[in-house]
C-alpha cells in the first residue's frame, strides 16, 4: 500500500506504524470521564468493513501522525490528513 | 442417517464400484424454529454442534453458514496444535482441548489426520531461556507434557537449523511432543458429519442480515433464507464478529486484521515437527503431501480483506532464512490471507452478551484451530446450561473492566501486537 503523505507525497506503507482507530484522537476528559468511557475508550472499536479513518506513524520518515481514511474490504485510501490538522479541528488543545 | 466409516467399508466400497458412498450431510431446508442457532459453520460452530447434541442433549440445533461450511479460517490456518501457554486463564483450556483432539477421530468417526509429531520453540538466549522453562513449568502444573532440550539435543533432532546465526543463536528449545498437525478442513467435514448423523440441521448459503432482539431478547434471526427464530442464538464467526455483532448493535473488545499463510511446493520429508522461531514471528512444518506450511506476523492494520501485502511476505521470509536457510531452496507455492478477530489482550472471548439469549464466541487471535474442539465444548456448555465451562470461565467480556486481562505477551490494549 501507499500513503499519500500530505507533505511528502506516496509513501510506502512499510515505512509507517499503525496505531489503530483514529476515535483514540477524541480522549476522555479526565476531570469529568467515568470508568465506563475510559474502558470504552481504551477497549471498544466500531471495527467496520468498509471506510476506516486510522492513525499511522511515519517512523521511518518525517515522524508525523497522518489520519487515513482507508478501505478495509479493498485496502483502498481515499484521504489522508496530519492528525495534529484532525484534532485541532476536532478542538483539541494547540 | 450416516453410516459408519471403517477400514472394511473401504475395501467393500472398493471391491463394489463405490457405489455405496453417500453425502456425509443432508442440505436441508430452514425450519420456522429452533432451540439453538449457531451463526458460523466453520471449525468451531460445528464443533459446538456436535457436543450441544453428544454431550448436552439438544438437537433441535441448526449451524447457519453464509458461504459453504469450513470455507473460512478452518481451511486457511496453519493447521497446527498444541498446548503451549503459560497462564492459568489459558492453559488449562488449551490443554483441555489438546486432550479432545486426541480422541476427536473416535469421537467422530472421521479420519481428521491428527498427527502428533511434535513440537518446539526455539530459545535464542539465556532470559528466554528462563523464560521458556517457566511456562514450560507452568504447562506441566496444568497437566500438559512439556520439555526442555538443550542445544545438543535440538541439534540431533534438527540438525538443518542455523544454530550459529551471528544475532539469534539456537541455545535450545522447549518441545511440546503431543502437539502437532491436524488435517484442517477433515475437521470442519467431521464434526458437520457428525453433528448432522445426531439431527443438527448445516444451513449453507444462508447469510445473517440483522437479529430481531425484543425488548432485551434475541428472538432469532433475519437470513437470506427467511426469518428463522430461535430460544438461543450462538455467534461464532471469528474474524468478521465486529461485522455480525454490530448488527447487534454491540461494539467489541475486537479488530478484524488479515494473517497470511504459505505453502512451499512438496519436498520429500524434511521437517519432523513444527519449529516456531523465538526471535521473531515464524512457525513451520511440513504437510503429509509435502509442502512447507509456514506463516508469520499479522500484516498489522484492520483488514476484511482476504489476502495481505507484500511487506509481510518479505518479512516471514527472511524469519524463515534466519532460522532454516534451506528454505530458500523451496519455491514458494501459494500463499493466502484470512481473517483475525485480533482482541485487546491476545485471549478469546466465549460470554454471554448484554442481549438475553444472545451468545458470543470469538476473538480467537491467530490461535483459533488449535482450540477449535475446546471452543466448541465450551460454547457448548454455555448454551446448554447458561454457565460458562470450568475451562473457559476466564473467557470474559468484563474482564477488561474488572481488570483480568489474559494478555500471555504482555502488549497491552494494541491488538496488532498480540
Amino acid at each position: 500500500m501507499l500513503i499519500n503523505h500530505p507533505l511528502l507525497g506516496p509513501r510506502d506503507s512499510s515505512e509507517f506504524i499503525y496505531l489503530g482507530d483514529a476515535t483514540l484522537i477524541d480522549r476522555p476528559d479526565p476531570e469529568t470521564a467515568s470508568a465506563q468511557d475510559w474502558h470504552d475508550y481504551a477497549y471498544l472499536r466500531d471495527n467496520p468493513a468498509g471506510p476506516h479513518r486510522e492513525l499511522w506513524f511515519h517512523e521511518a520518515g518525517d515522524r508525523s501522525w497522518l489520519v487515513v481514511t482507508r478501505n478495509t474490504v479493498t485496502h483502498e485510501i481515499t484521504s489522508v490528513e496530519l492528525a495534529r490538522d484532525v484534532a485541532r479541528s476536532q478542538g483539541r488543545s494547540k | 442417517m450416516t453410516s459408519r466409516y471403517s477400514g472394511l467399508r473401504v475395501i467393500k466400497e472398493a471391491l463394489t464400484g463405490h457405489k455405496g458412498w453417500r453425502p456425509a450431510w443432508r442440505e436441508p431446508d430452514p425450519k420456522p424454529y429452533y432451540d439453538i442457532i449457531i451463526i458460523g459453520g466453520g471449525g468451531h460452530g460445528l464443533a459446538t454442534a456436535h457436543y450441544l447434541a453428544k454431550i448436552y442433549g439438544q438437537s433441535n440445533v441448526a449451524v447457519i453458514e453464509k458461504g459453504w461450511i469450513g470455507g473460512g479460517n478452518v481451511g486457511r490456518n496453519t493447521t497446527i496444535i498444541r498446548s503451549n501457554y503459560l497462564l492459568d486463564g489459558n492453559e488449562p483450556f488449551y490443554e483441555h482441548s489438546l486432550k479432545l483432539w486426541e480422541g476427536l477421530e473416535q469421537d467422530l468417526n472421521y479420519n481428521a489426520m491428527v498427527s502428533q509429531r511434535g513440537i518446539i520453540n526455539l530459545i535464542h538466549s539465556d532470559s528466554q531461556r528462563d523464560a521458556y522453562i517457566r511456562r514450560g513449568n507452568a504447562m506441566r502444573l496444568n497437566g500438559a507434557d512439556a520439555e526442555y532440550l538443550d542445544e545438543a539435543a535440538v541439534r540431533k533432532e534438527y540438525p538443518f537449523l542455523n544454530f550459529n546465526d551471528a544475532r539469534f543463536p539456537i541455545k535450545g528449545g522447549l518441545a511440546q511432543r503431543r502437539g502437532g498437525t491436524v488435517r484442517h478442513d477433515a475437521v470442519a467435514w467431521g464434526y458437520a458429519r457428525s453433528a448432522d448423523s445426531q439431527g443438527v440441521d448445516i444451513l449453507q448459503n444462508c447469510e445473517v442480515t440483522g437479529f430481531r432482539i425484543d425488548g432485551g431478547v434475541c428472538k432469532g434471526v433475519e437470513t437470506s433464507r427467511g426469518f428463522i427464530g430461535a430460544g438461543k442464538v450462538g455467534c461464532a464467526v471469528a474474524g468478521n464478529s465486529g461485522k455480525l455483532m454490530s448488527m447487534a448493535e454491540m461494539r467489541l473488545p475486537i479488530e478484524s486484521h488479515v494473517l497470511q499463510a504459505f505453502v512451499s511446493e512438496g519436498l520429500k520429508p524434511v521437517l519432523p515437527g513444527v519449529i516456531t522461531f523465538g526471535a521473531g514471528h515464524f512457525y513451520v512444518s511440513q504437510s503429509d503431501k509435502g509442502g512447507l506450511v509456514f506463516g508469520g506476523d499479522i500484516d498489522g492494520y484492520n483488514s476484511y480483506a482476504q489476502r495481505g501485502n507484500l511487506p509481510v511476505v518479505e518479512d516471514v521470509c527472511e524469519s524463515g532464512m534466519a532460522i532454516m536457510p534451506m528454505i530458500g531452496r523451496a519455491r514458494l507455492l501459494r500463499m493466502w490471507g484470512g481473517i483475525m478477530d485480533m482482541s485487546m489482550d491476545g485471549s478469546p472471548i466465549i460470554d454471554r452478551t448484554h442481549i438475553d439469549g444472545l451468545y458470543f464466541n470469538g476473538g480467537w487471535c491467530y490461535g483459533g484451530f488449535k482450540a477449535t474442539p475446546a471452543s466448541g465444548f465450551a460454547f457448548a456448555h454455555l448454551l446448554a446450561l447458561d454457565e460458562p465451562h470450568q475451562t473457559a470461565k476466564a473467557y470474559r467480556f468484563d474482564r477488561f473492566a474488572t481488570g483480568h486481562m489474559i494478555d500471555e505477551k504482555g502488549m497491552g490494549n494494541q491488538p496488532n501486537l498480540h
